[in-house]
């Protein structure tokens, strides 16, 4: 795919069509949906970590004036409302099927973490359920909860779900033990780490909502809710929670305000807001409060890991070992099972060549919010734990870490790692070389000595990534425990004046999906960017979709529009043809126009739209009349966006504060629809790994508080906590889709952290900075390591 | 979340007086900050509802107070347990022992361990300290001039 000289087309800065409706406030988020005679939902959540329930007396709460109604676990359960499900399969390593405890929309008898959900109070107004929630009264018989991964698996730990035993949902492993094994025993030197990867909090700016509603005239339910695929959230109301046939339920996600995962999973909000529909005849409005999105959105990370490099004597890897335990919280969410296993030890080969790689993993309850996809899910922490033993081994050994990593990247293509995956295609040397200039590398040393001279520690630190995007192979996934196939579908329907709309099971929920995808169009037709609207997030308009997560829209999605865009261009040649007395196969179609080869005679694409829909001019028998097609696409690989960034800092000793003096990233993404939007999304990913790395920690007390459940106590990154960021690109296109792109969604996520941490190690000459390295942190290493130096 | 909290305080009466005072529900009453009801339910048991305030979050707490290991006119440990709704739960004790001091009257020393959680902990979390300070402050001087007053 060539970039077009074209202002709009592919490789064309546009700028958004979508940010003008967001910035004058004229998005339509969920919370904007109002529905006439609207109840609202006010949720009972438990104040205690691990409680059996007694009782619940809503007796004195039916009574408060605007009340609608009262549901608890009972009622679910009386209506035969399934539980929430976790959509992959995992096995442990001796065979057994993971151990998943029942998930209730509403607690049956036993609530396991902070904010679990005990009962909902409807009412007219959303102060009346409110004051009505005060007043139910629940007795908890308080049980000891466990937060901790260790204390969880010994013996006498609480049991979370009885099926669990030790708390463990499964031991999980990948790769060849004994070569691995042989390959450490055979080693020149073992660089060994114990790595911590901190719990986050998602917070995307709009929290989670839902509004359902049913209409008995038709016996069909709506839901309106912030979701990234809505296909899949009806398909698992419908086919497994139970609330409705598939055809009897619409759910929309309409505009989104960020979701970084966390807006993947099908919650127990929305599945109790669908079903109260019809239980109160009203429509029953939730929006979640600051408090509750910190309490009950999925969070993410939370691995504690055992990391073993193995190196010979000629400074080659030749094994990496892990053992990590990985949170999974007090409930399997959606796809929690996925991110610690497969999302995480496939990528352990990072951009090396590494013959012998052993992973173990085993998933933990802990009476803690559930843990899943958070952006990256499973590949930043392995990218983490990589590049943490990279750059130590280099140091240990003596080798400059950049020659460390050149020595050992991969080379040809494409690479089986002995971890399932198979890189299609990239060259990391030439992003490493690319990085190493923009940061000036080289000199270093001299920049260091100069910060010395004024009592500050200077330190590099570098990041040399890879992810694995565009998920995925249906028939791949599959054999992997996936409960779904991730292909993606497109609509092409061409209006008889010539303009488009496409409809895509890709949902945008910041990504500027409105745009890049109309660059596509634009491209291929001929026609003007205004002329195409994009249609996504409502399950009646799209047939069926899989969403928005690992970077897959421009891989997956956009891939389903070019194979439809090819039978709407085959459809369109015929028709031109019938219009110009030709053969199709003698027609052209070149920037917007259909020419007959040779000739002088042309149709632009408009006038071969509207001949499609009068049918005057062809035989409606011979040739169907209309000019509207669809396709699936189902991709043969993943894709292997990967890169380099190199982080630069400047600690100040007295004060422990981390100053980012300088960040270079150069990252591979393939070819590229938007350079504009695609640096956004760097930008914005390098901001949540410096947020993780340096600010971000969700904390629960050892009686599973959630002590970090506010802004004034969980640090987000600002403005002024990040440096204005140097970005480059290399580009190899990608083998395995039509359009030759990676993804770049999640890709500065999982760069930074080790960036940034190697930097702050380097600085600070210790390995053992925690995440995130707060200012008091990095205060207490600066204060051992000067005191180090002054003993030297 | 836990907080821990010790001192001491002199009263100006008997070991005798101060612990007949403590041991009556209408002076914990009168001394408990926010305390709407105290009721005796057992000799060693009451129950309790009280208006409490941490930073955003105010709520009413109805609950248990319990009076174990008791030593008269020695001390006891008085401990309880409040639900306060939407506002979390908060629950604790404190051992109080009785001496006589040097220069007359009695020292009143108390040992509190209290727990909170729920939106108390979420919200209020880095104000408990202080807000149990506040609290323990109010209870002795209220305490102290129910105990001059005979």
């Amino acid at each position: 795919m060539s970039a077009t000289s074209s202002a709009t087309g592919i490789g064309a800065s546009v700028r958004r069509k979508e940010d003008l409706r967001f910035i004058t406030g004229r998005g339509q988020y969920t919370d904007d949906v109002n529905r006439p005679g609207q109840g609202y939902a006010f949720f009972v959540r438990s104040p205690h970590a691990h409680a059996n329930i007694r009782k619940i007396d809503s007796t004195a709460a039916a009574k408060m004036p605007g009340v609608l109604a009262i549901l608890t676990g009972d009622d679910i359960a009386a209506d035969k409302v399934g539980g929430l499900i976790c959509g992959w399969m995992i096995h442990s390593k001796d065979g057994s099927p993971m151990k998943a405890g029942a998930h209730p929309a509403l607690a049956q008898g036993k609530v396991r973490y902070v904010g679990d959900h005990v009962a909902v109070v409807i009412a007219e107004s959303l102060a009346e359920a409110r004051d009505a929630a005060e007043k139910v009264e629940v007795d908890y018989d308080v049980l000891p909860a466990v937060v901790d991964m260790n204390a969880a698996t010994k013996k006498g730990a609480p049991v979370i779900h009885d099926v669990a035993d030790n708390n463990t949902v499964y031991n999980w492993h990948l790769g060849d033990k004994a070569a691995t094994d042989a390959a450490f025993a055979k080693a020149k030197h073992v660089t060994k780490l114990d790595i911590v990867n901190n719990r986050l909090v998602p917070n995307p700016m709009e929290t989670r909502a839902a509004v359902g509603d049913y209409e008995p005239g038709t016996e069909s339910f709506t839901l309106y809710t912030t979701s990234q695929n809505p296909h899949v959230a009806r398909l698992v109301i419908s086919a497994f929670i139970g609330v409705a046939p598939e055809n009897k339920l619409r759910v929309i996600a309409p505009d989104v305000g960020g979701g970084f995962g966390s807006k993947i999973f099908i919650y127990a909000e929305e599945v109790v807001c669908v079903w109260a529909a019809k239980k109160v005849g009203r429509p029953v409005k939730w929006t979640a409060d600051r408090t509750e999105a910190f309490l009950c959105d999925a969070h993410g990370r939370d691995h504690l890991t055992r990391a073993e490099l193995a190196i010979d004597e000629s400074g080659r890897i030749t094994g990496l070992r892990v053992h990590t335990l990985a949170n999974l919280g007090a409930y399997l969410s959606t796809f929690s099972s996925s991110v610690p296993t497969y999302l995480y030890a496939p990528l352990l080969s990072g951009q090396y060549d590494i013959p012998a790689i052993y992973a173990e993993v085993d998933g933990i309850y802990t009476n803690t919010a559930p843990v899943d996809a958070y952006r990256g899910a499973g590949r930043p922490e392995a990218t983490y734990v990589v590049e943490r033993l990279v750059e130590v081994a280099a140091r240990e050994t003596g080798v400059d870490p950049a020659k460390f990593r050149q020595k050992n990247f991969i080379t040809k293509f494409p690479h089986q790692t002995p971890v399932i995956m198979a890189y299609d295609a990239g060259n990391y040397d030439a992003s490493l070389q690319k990085a190493l200039e923009m940061a000036d590398y080289k000199n270093i040393g001299k920049r260091k000595a100069e910060s010395e001279r004024h009592g500050k520690l200077r330190g590099i630190g570098i990041s040399a990534y890879i992810e694995a995007c565009g998920i995925a192979p249906s028939a791949a996934v599959g054999s992997l425990g996936a409960g779904v196939g991730l292909w993606e579908s497109a609509e092409v329907r061409v209006n008889p004046i010539g303009t488009v709309e496409i409809l895509t099971g890709s949902h945008s929920h910041g990504q500027g999906h409105e745009t890049t995808f109309a660059q596509l169009v634009s491209d291929r037709l001929g026609i003007p960017l205004d002329a195409v609207s994009i249609v996504h997030g409502d399950t009646d308009k799209v047939q069926m979709g899989m969403g928005t997560y690992g970077s897959r829209s421009g891989a997956v999605g956009m891939s389903a529009i070019v194979k439809a865009l090819e039978k709407i261009e085959a459809k369109a040649k015929k028709v031109a043809g019938f219009c110009m007395e030709a053969s199709d196969k003698d027609i052209e179609f070149k920037d917007g126009k259909f020419t007959v080869r040779g000739t002088d005679k042309s149709m632009d694409f408009g006038a071969v739209a509207l001949q499609a829909y009068i049918a005057h001019k062809f035989n409606g028998q011979e040739l169907e009349p209309g000019l509207k097609e669809s396709a699936f696409w189902d991709p043969t690989n993943f894709t292997f966006p990967a890169g380099v960034h190199i982080c630069e800092v400047e600690i100040d000793p007295e004060t422990g504060i981390t100053h980012i003096e300088r960040w270079s990233a150069v990252d591979d993404f393939g070819n590229v629809i938007n350079p504009m939007i695609v640096e956004g999304q760097v930008h914005g990913g390098i901001a949540q790994g410096i947020g993780q790395a340096m600010c971000e920690n969700a904390v629960y007390d050892a009686k599973g508080q959630l002590v970090t459940a506010s802004f004034m106590d969980y640090c987000m990154p600002r403005a002024d906590d990040l440096p204005s960021y140097q970005v480059g690109m290399t580009q190899t296109p990608c083998p395995s889709n039509p359009l030759g792109i990676k993804g770049c969604g999640e890709a500065g996520a999982i760069a930074a952290p080790p960036a940034l941490i190697n930097a702050i190690t380097d600085a600070l000459g210790t390995e053992n900075v925690p995440m995130p390295a707060t200012p008091q942190a990095v205060w207490r290493l600066a204060q051992k390591s000067i005191t180090r130096k002054a003993a030297q | 979340m836990a907080m821990t909290m010790k001192g001491e305080v002199t009263l100006p009466a008997s070991k005798q007086t101060v612990w007949e005072k403590l041991n009556d529900p209408a002076v914990l009453k009168e001394c408990i900050p926010g305390c709407q009801a105290l009721e005796k339910t057992s000799d060693t048991s009451f129950s309790a509802t009280a208006k409490i305030k941490v930073g955003p979050v105010s709520a009413t707490f109805k609950g248990n107070v319990e009076l174990t290991d008791l030593d008269p006119p020695n001390g006891y440990k008085i401990s309880g347990q409040g639900e306060g709704g939407v506002a979390g739960f908060a629950k604790g004790g404190a051992r109080v022992a009785l001496t006589d001091a040097p220069g007359g009257g009695t020292i009143l020393g108390y040992d509190v361990e209290a727990n909170v959680g729920g939106k108390l902990a979420q919200l209020g979390g880095r104000l408990i300290d202080g807000v149990a300070k506040k609290n323990a402050d109010s209870f002795f001087a209220k305490f102290a001039e129910v105990v001059a007053r005979g």
